[in-house]
């Protein structure tokens, strides 16, 4: 469906791309991870056409639009702040993309009120056509952006952080309500975001971006359970990070065994519940490294002032050059 | 103790609020009543007759002329200037934005001078002007040009700022939906921006048909030619005729009026439901 071949792109003397490949099957649902300053939102910006590489090329369905302008490739670009047209009605906002079409392609008002209507049933908006942005929540706002991008018909839908201007909860209902509306669909879909458990949650694959560069590409659990660099590792999920032999050694917080001869030692710093374990902070011993371990809450909180040994049942082993030393594991 | 822990003491209040009230009757209400008693002070029937000259007449004509032609040139130049200066990167841009503000920062004679230097006799293309017999300085071209330069900045400067906060998200959105540039201006972006350029249009024609000091540089102060009202205003009041001096005074602060009502009253009508109505 979509094909990015070696896609560069500078802001003056930033580089914001460095040479990006990245293929996308139909119906897939990917979500750009990564920091601010990543390229996520630049290299979506590319695939839509808001943007132009400075070189590489886009494929779309086959065809080529690397110099094709946004208006002519028929993607849906939603927004994260919405940008909805303030002095028109939700059912005009929505109707838009068709009201601009010229001669026979434009359909009639009655037509594309109806069109209207059924986007605005589908993101559960009902009746709500003739009221204006400014009298919506921001949740409701986001789902008429959304109708919107979909009344177009779009072959490719790009969502540019789309719940980054909501509240928690919020948040999590219309997270939910996305990934149900797109097992409905199956449009081919790419979301950037920079909170990790939105892209675990929703993807199909995550793409992780880092200063310009894809970092690594594949399932959500692939991803949590097998970073492929040191970046990865730390971004995606808590990671402990601690100086061990060939490199540094990272395990999450849960790969851990207490064992009375452990290799290694922390001295508790602090505790608390966390959903159903205990999360147990602490300095390592020796090295003074910072860390954080998941304890079943079936047993005793640890003292504070406690020493506790434990190995790592599970790791990953990063050399300086931030390479993984394979079948390494204590 | 008071309830609000922002808000001043009643004293503080009552005398920052009576400073303001004081200041403003003193330097804007006091004169602008001066100017009508003064007007009307033989009554009404020498107030009309003044103004029923026929060189206050051609004044009022010429300064109608004027703001018709300058006014509906300045919203098309600042519209072009803060487009192009909100939604585009370009190299040259910093500069762009210090020369639209340079109408600001130049004294107003000095503008005038520029056009003499320019057009006039002696000036650049003073001899080309008159081989092919144009008139600019000393006629109504040069009085256009001076209060065009003038006027410049009002739109401009009131679109671009209200534009930056607008980001292009908007217009993004739109082109993204298949609109063209010309859709997109007229559907999206100009009923975003519709307020600040009404309140840039007004501000555009009260200084378009008040200046003075370019104007006066380049019009020769022809009467019943190249006088605008307040070249005309002058002129009576050097030749003692007060009367017929405020009265036309008094069409101009009536003209500041009826802009500050006409902004007070779109603004009533329309800017409260200004984010619902199309």
């Amino acid at each position: 469906m979509i094909h990015l071949r070696g896609i560069t792109k500078r802001f003056g003397n930033y580089p914001a791309l460095h040479g990006i490949d990245l293929d996308v099957a139909p119906g897939e649902f990917i979500a750009l991870l990564g920091p601010s300053g990543s390229g996520k939102t630049t290299l979506l910006r590319i695939i839509a056409g808001l943007e132009f590489q400075d070189s590489g090329s886009v494929l779309l369905g086959g065809e080529d639009v690397s110099s094709t302008p946004v208006a002519d490739r028929h993607v849906g670009f939603v927004f994260q702040h919405y940008a909805l047209f303030r002095h028109m009605t939700v059912a005009d906002n929505v109707a838009f993309g068709l009201s601009v079409r010229r001669g026979k392609a434009r359909p009639s008002k009655a037509a594309r009120h109806a069109r209207a209507e059924e986007l605005l049933r589908l993101v559960q908006l009902e009746g709500l056509g003739s009221r204006y942005p400014g009298q919506l929540s921001g949740g409701q706002r986001q789902r008429v952006a959304l109708a919107r991008a979909l009344a177009i018909e779009p072959r490719l839908l790009l969502l540019d952080e789309p719940f980054g201007a909501l509240d928690a909860k919020v948040r999590k209902d219309l997270r939910r309500w996305l990934r149900d509306l797109h097992k409905q669909m199956g449009l081919t879909s790419i979301f950037v975001t920079h909170d990790q458990e939105e892209a675990l949650e929703l993807a199909d694959r995550v793409v992780v971006m880092n200063q310009g560069r894809i970092e690594q590409i594949g399932a959500p659990d692939a991803v949590y359970m097998n970073p492929e660099t040191p970046f990865v590792s730390h971004f995606v999920g808590e990671t402990n990070r601690i100086p061990g032999a060939g490199g540094e050694i990272h395990f999450r917080p849960h790969e851990i065994t207490l064992a009375p001869d452990g290799a290694e030692a922390v001295l508790v710093d602090n505790v608390f519940r966390k959903g159903a374990v205990w999360r147990v902070e602490g300095l390592l011993q020796g090295g003074g490294q910072f860390v954080e371990l998941d304890l079943t809450a079936q047993q005793a909180a640890p003292g504070l002032g406690e020493t506790i040994r434990f190995n790592a049942r599970r790791s990953r082993i990063f050399n300086a050059d931030g390479d993984q030393k394979k079948g390494v594991q204590p | 103790m008071s309830l609000h822990p922002t808000s001043e003491a009643p004293v503080t209040r009552a005398v920052l609020i009576g400073i303001a009230l004081l200041f403003l009757g003193f330097f804007l209400l006091l004169p602008l009543l001066a100017v009508f008693s003064e007007a009307l002070k033989m009554g009404l029937g020498p107030f009309l007759d003044a103004i029923h000259t026929p060189d206050a007449l051609a004044a009022i004509r010429l300064t109608l002329v004027i703001a018709a032609i300058a006014v509906p040139l300045n919203v098309v130049f600042g519209l072009a200037a803060s487009w192009a200066i909100t939604k585009f990167q370009f190299p040259g841009k910093a500069l762009l934005i210090t020369l639209i503000d340079l109408p600001f920062s130049v004294s107003p004679v000095v503008s005038g001078l520029i056009f003499v230097l320019l057009f006039g006799a002696n000036g650049l293309f003073g001899a080309w002007l008159a081989q092919h017999d144009l008139k600019i300085i000393f006629a109504v071209p040069g009085i256009v040009l001076a209060t065009v330069f003038i006027t410049f900045p009002f739109v401009a400067r009131e679109l671009i700022p209200l534009m930056m906060e607008q980001g292009k998200d908007d217009e993004e959105a739109a082109i993204s939906l298949g609109a063209s540039g010309w859709q997109t201006f007229w559907h999206v972006t100009l009923p975003n921006i519709r307020w600040g350029l009404l309140y840039g249009v007004l501000l555009c024609n009260a200084r378009a048909m008040g200046e003075f000091g370019a104007v006066s540089v380049v019009s020769g102060h022809i009467r019943g030619e190249t006088n605008t009202m307040p070249l005309h205003v002058e002129i009576l009041y050097n030749e003692y005729d007060f009367v017929g001096a405020f009265a036309v005074a008094s069409l101009l602060a009536l003209l500041a009026l009826v802009t500050l009502v006409a902004k007070t009253v779109l603004e009533w009508r329309f800017g409260l439901h200004a984010g619902a109505r199309h």
